[in-house]
């Protein structure tokens, strides 16, 4: 017997056995309850079952089992920790990430410099610290704006199809034929201002089309079952069917590939930052600091393992909490 | 035989369709092609998939149609176009007197809560991601329904009707089995108290035994809530077993439609001749049945035959069939509404002194078989 009733396993009529598979599949499942009733099927009811049970939904389920679920609260924790590190710095580091002594540069670990100095001089564990909160905002706001972006446009086009969905394709088209690099040494080289701006637009400009085409694919899938043309049969509106039955039933690759690009766009940061039109040097990133780092990996690898360090730990929480969200989400994995 | 003119009113009130006014439900020509295109450099249409090439139907308050046909027919589609799920290319739905062929989603409103659907995958018919309670309530919320006592209540009180467990309305559909939610997908339809249901084929997804609870689940519907069926079901036992009259489709037209007894005992086209002598029989004791065997495929509904579509594959075809489209009327020995599209039919019988095998090479394989048992 499987460990879950599949349901796509069981569309197909099995012969006899189709009395067996109801009567266990129930009993399974009404096992995996806890406090539901037992031996409860069609015939026999249950007077005794607890009545007045707390109303469920998607969401609320969702919540409980997060709660429980240490992938999400390591994950959670670690976010919430680099949240905290990105907003006050100086909680943690008391020192100044552009002071630096050339003549301490490329040296190892020291007493009150437990990451040592860069190649510069300057103090690896602050810039970590410091670089937490450029890295972060570029990762979030850029996965933000490109799930966004990518999400509503994909799914309205693969919700309603026709021609918008054939702009959209092509719009889409063109834009996964730029070159990322090219694109942003063109772009990017333009831009005067040093913020982090400019680069979060330039990844929200092309990275919107793959989300798009992800939430295309997927409002499509959902938009062929049968439980839409049912809503559809009650008179539901467009916005009823797509905020009730199309979005819970499609978010999850969105989410998926929204967390995975999290960190890219980390990584991408600091590929343009590497070639000069991403961030400028005063800005304290990880990006930077790796790029910077990285000619020296062999005489001094500490400069470019604790910054790379703090974004591969970043990246992990980011896809672990897109991971349990996801699971969360979806009734049959609970 | 063809003097029983007023006799069909076997089937005590809720039989006898003619007599009983308007009709609840009208269609009258009903068309669906869904477009081809092709070509080079600019699509156009090339051609056009004849789904359901006018049919005219009745449905009256309380009665259940049954329409059967083989796979591709178009009978689905049929259900879907009633329902408005899909746009009609031409022909006409009338619905208490009421013309929805059009109707926009403000017009159709009032209707939508009137017709429900059923649908075929018990797996597929329910969101995932709501809970059963939350199912059913939503076609109270979309048409604005608050029932005496709460939707709660309501639903709770649905839930009972199909016999499932009230307190259940908390869980996810993958918490039961497909026929439990091929109840949960009644149940929902029940929620608006529907005058029409059309049902596509809601249990020829479900195994076997549990489609005989499903169909004497939506049997006590019908008959304790008075509501009109379109059953859509290629199993002629089940359709015999539900439906008070029985429409048979082929390649997107309406062959015969007649009362249930008068179409199985005394069927008149071909088609429904062979479709009938196709059903298993399980009493060994019975005296082996005439058997027709069809040749070939169904014809492409992208070019039907001309004339009787059946043509192609009927043993009786002469030319007549190829160049006139036989009309779907009562032809002399039919029942009273027993109505059949055929220039030659048969005799208003099941019994068959020989078989009928139409594919040469089963007739060969028939005659080795025979002459190796003398």
């Amino acid at each position: 017997m499987p460990e879950r009733y599949d349901p796509d396993e069981a569309v197909a009529p099995t012969g006899a056995g189709g009395v067996m598979d109801l009567a266990t599949s129930e009993g399974e499942t009404l096992e995996k309850l806890p406090g539901g009733p037992k031996g409860t099927g069609p015939a026999e009811l249950d007077p005794s079952a607890p009545s007045g049970e707390r109303a469920r939904s998607l969401w609320s389920d969702a919540w409980r089992d997060l709660r429980r679920n240490p992938i999400f609260i390591v994950s959670g924790l670690v976010i919430l920790f680099l949240v905290v590190i990105s907003i006050w710095p100086s909680l943690i580091a008391s020192g100044n990430p552009l002071q630096c002594d050339l003549a301490k540069a490329q040296e190892g670990s020291q007493p009150g410099y437990p990451f040592g100095f860069n190649g510069q001089g300057c103090d690896v564990y602050t810039r970590t610290v410091y670089g937490a909160r450029t890295s972060v905002t570029v990762g979030v706001c850029a996965t933000l704006g490109v799930a966004l972006i990518g999400s509503v446009f994909g799914g309205l086009a693969g919700f309603f199809g026709g021609a918008s969905d054939a702009i959209l394709s092509r719009v889409t088209d063109i834009f996964f034929g730029i070159p990322v690099v090219l694109g942003g040494l063109v772009l990017l080289s333009v831009v005067t201002s040093s913020t982090v701006w400019p680069v979060i637009g330039f990844m929200v400009l092309l990275g919107w089309p793959q989300l798009s085409r992800i939430a295309r694919g997927s409002v499509i899938t959902a938009k062929q079952n049968d439980y839409v043309q049912a809503a559809r049969a009650l008179g539901a509106s467009n916005s009823r069917i797509l905020l009730r039955h199309i979005t819970p039933n499609a978010v999850a690759p969105v989410i998926v590939v929204a967390t995975i690009a999290l960190g890219t766009y980390i990584s991408l940061e600091a590929t343009l930052s590497f070639l000069g039109v991403g961030l400028k040097p005063p800005t304290v990133s990880w990006g930077i600091d790796i790029s910077s780092a990285s000619p020296y990996i062999r005489n001094a690898p500490h400069m470019l393992l604790w910054p790379a360090g703090a974004l591969a730990i970043t990246v992990l929480a980011f896809i672990m909490l897109g991971d349990a969200v996801r699971d969360a989400l979806d009734p049959k994995l609970r | 035989m063809s003097e029983n003119v007023t006799l069909p009113k076997q089937q005590g009130t809720s039989d006898g369709a003619t007599d009983r006014g308007e009709p609840l439900l009208t269609v009258e020509g009903l068309t669906k092609h869904f477009p081809i295109y092709g070509g080079f450099p600019f699509k156009r249409q090339v051609g056009a998939v004849k789904a359901v090439d006018g049919i005219d139907l009745s449905v009256h308050a309380g009665e259940s149609l049954g329409l059967v046909g083989e796979s591709g027919c178009g009978k689905s589609t049929t259900g879907r176009l009633i329902t408005r799920l899909m746009e009609p290319t031409g022909g006409k739905i009338t619905y208490a007197g009421q013309d929805i062929t059009r109707a926009g989603r403000k017009q159709l409103a009032p209707v939508r809560s009137e017709i429900q659907m059923i649908f075929q995958d018990p797996y597929s018919s329910l969101n995932p991601r709501q809970t059963v309670g939350t199912i059913i309530k939503s076609p109270m919320e979309v048409n604005g329904i608050n029932p005496a006592g709460g939707r709660e209540k309501r639903v709770q009180e649905l839930l009972e009707t199909v016999g499932l467990n009230p307190e259940h309305y908390n869980r996810f559909p993958h918490e039961f089995s497909g026929g439990q939610r091929q109840r949960i997908g009644v149940a929902r339809a029940l929620a608006l108290q529907p005058k029409l249901i059309v049902a596509d084929e809601p249990v020829s997804a479900l195994d076997v035994s549990i489609q005989a609870q499903v169909v004497n689940l939506l049997q006590k519907v019908q008959d304790e809530l008075g509501i009109a069926f379109l059953f859509i079901a290629h199993d002629l036992a089940i359709v015999r077993h539900f439906s008070h009259r029985v429409a048979v489709m082929y390649l997107g037209k309406v062959v015969e439609v007649a009362d249930r007894d008068s179409l199985y005992n005394r069927p008149r086209h071909p088609y429904t001749h062979a479709l009938l002598s196709a059903v298993p029989e399980a009493d060994v004791d019975a005296a082996k049945k005439e058997r027709i065997r069809l040749s070939g495929d169904v014809p492409s509904p992208i070019m039907p035959p001309s004339g009787c579509r059946f043509r192609t594959r009927c043993w009786k075809a002469q030319d007549k069939c190829a160049t006139e489209e036989p009309p779907l009327v009562q032809i002399s020995g039919n029942r009273e509404g027993h109505l059949t599209a055929c220039h030659f039919p048969e005799e208003p019988t099941t019994e068959r002194a020989e078989d009928v095998i139409l594919d040469p090479a089963l007739a060969a394989l028939e005659e080795g078989k025979n002459g190796s048992d003398d």
